[in-house]
């Protein structure tokens, strides 16, 4: 599957990651839901570090579509909580 | 995956299909394609050249206030070799409110530039995938019947969709940065405009709008502290009196 990190770029990671990677995807959910900033820093680096340590980079001019789609690594926590209340961090498009 | 992701991947791809279903006709689709490409690539320049211009802003910016900074510390320094210690104070409020200016300013140049970074990376990478996608678009022009070409270059514009969505989400941060960074910049412009970093000797007794409005703003205790400290230095101790200019010249 690939698996896009916004701003960064995309990476390869084999089928099989799948189910580490909605663990730690559901980490930094509950961190936002219980409003836990801190928690909400820790898991998300540890989901971005997992696809970075466990993915193969794609090249730049490489035109595959992704799976999966993180946000910035630069997300705020009050970003996160409206990723998941409000518009998100993409306007609607109009 | 229902988590952080599935939300963020939904909204992306509901702003790929937006960005890719503009062409109706299949027949244009494969050019327009392109030409919509070659379009995001020069906002996305446009976009990199606001950000250079806001940032120039704020540096000029920072460089003037950092000058008054210098310029308040040497007047207050003065004022208190001479005795006149109101003067004195009234110089370190106006360096307490220009240096936490300064560093608010400092702090935001360095987030710009970082914003500028990523746009930089994100149209290099934007800018290889368009290349690759007229060379496929060619190639497989050349290959396949029109109906088939159609289907795989369509998935080909996809790819490129993302990466226009992902830069496009880009600049919409770094556009918002910039707007907050403005009423930063406005609001030192205006501080400026009342004459809250001015020269000093240009001033009064030091009772006027301005600096009532300056001990709201600058921190009692800090201003104390410099005063204390400045007077330590200068061997100026308690001993003299106020406010008189003759008390301490001849140093």
């Amino acid at each position: 599957m690939i698996v896009r990190i916004s701003g960064e770029g995309q990476y390869r990671l084999d089928d099989d990651h799948h189910g580490k990677l909605d663990e730690l995807d559901n980490a930094v959910v509950g961190a936002v839901d219980g409003g836990d900033e801190d928690g909400f820093h820790a898991s998300f680096e540890e989901l971005l570090q997992f696809v970075r340590g466990n993915g193969q980079r794609l090249a730049d001019d490489d035109l595959e579509a992704s799976d999966h789609i993180l946000p910035p690594a630069d997300l705020t926590f009050p970003e996160a909580g409206e990723e998941f209340s409000g518009d998100g961090l993409i306007p609607e498009p109009s | 995956m229902p988590g952080m992701s599935g939300r963020f991947s939904t909204v992306v791809k509901a702003k790929i299909n937006k960005l890719l279903d503009k062409a109706e006709d299949p027949a244009e689709t494969l050019d327009y394609s392109y030409q919509k490409q070659l379009e995001n690539l020069q906002n996305v320049k446009k976009g990199i050249a606001d950000i250079v211009t806001a940032k120039k802003r704020l540096q000029m910016q920072s460089s003037k206030i950092e000058q008054s900074v210098v310029k308040l510390d040497t007047q207050a320094r003065q004022a208190l070799a001479s005795g006149n210690e109101d003067l004195a104070r009234v110089a370190l409020e106006r360096k307490n409110v220009a240096q936490t200016e300064l560093q608010g300013l400092d702090q935001q140049i360095v987030e710009l530039e970082s914003q500028q970074q990523k746009l930089i990376d994100s149209e290099q990478q934007l800018r290889s995938k368009v290349e690759a996608f007229r060379t496929k678009k060619e190639v497989i022009k050349a290959q396949y019947n029109a109906a088939e070409a159609q289907v795989r270059i369509s998935e080909a514009a996809t790819g490129v969709g993302e990466q226009m969505a992902d830069v496009g989400l880009a600049m919409q941060r770094a556009v918002d940065k910039t707007e907050n960074m403005k009423a930063r910049a406005d609001a030192v412009s205006e501080l400026e405009a009342a004459g809250t970093f001015d020269d000093l000797t240009a001033l009064g007794s030091g009772d006027d709008d301005i600096d009532k409005q300056l001990k709201e703003l600058s921190t009692a205790s800090v201003v104390d502290d410099e005063l204390a400290k400045m007077k330590a230095e200068l061997g100026a101790g308690s001993s003299q009196p106020q406010g008189q200019i003759e008390g301490g010249e001849g140093q």
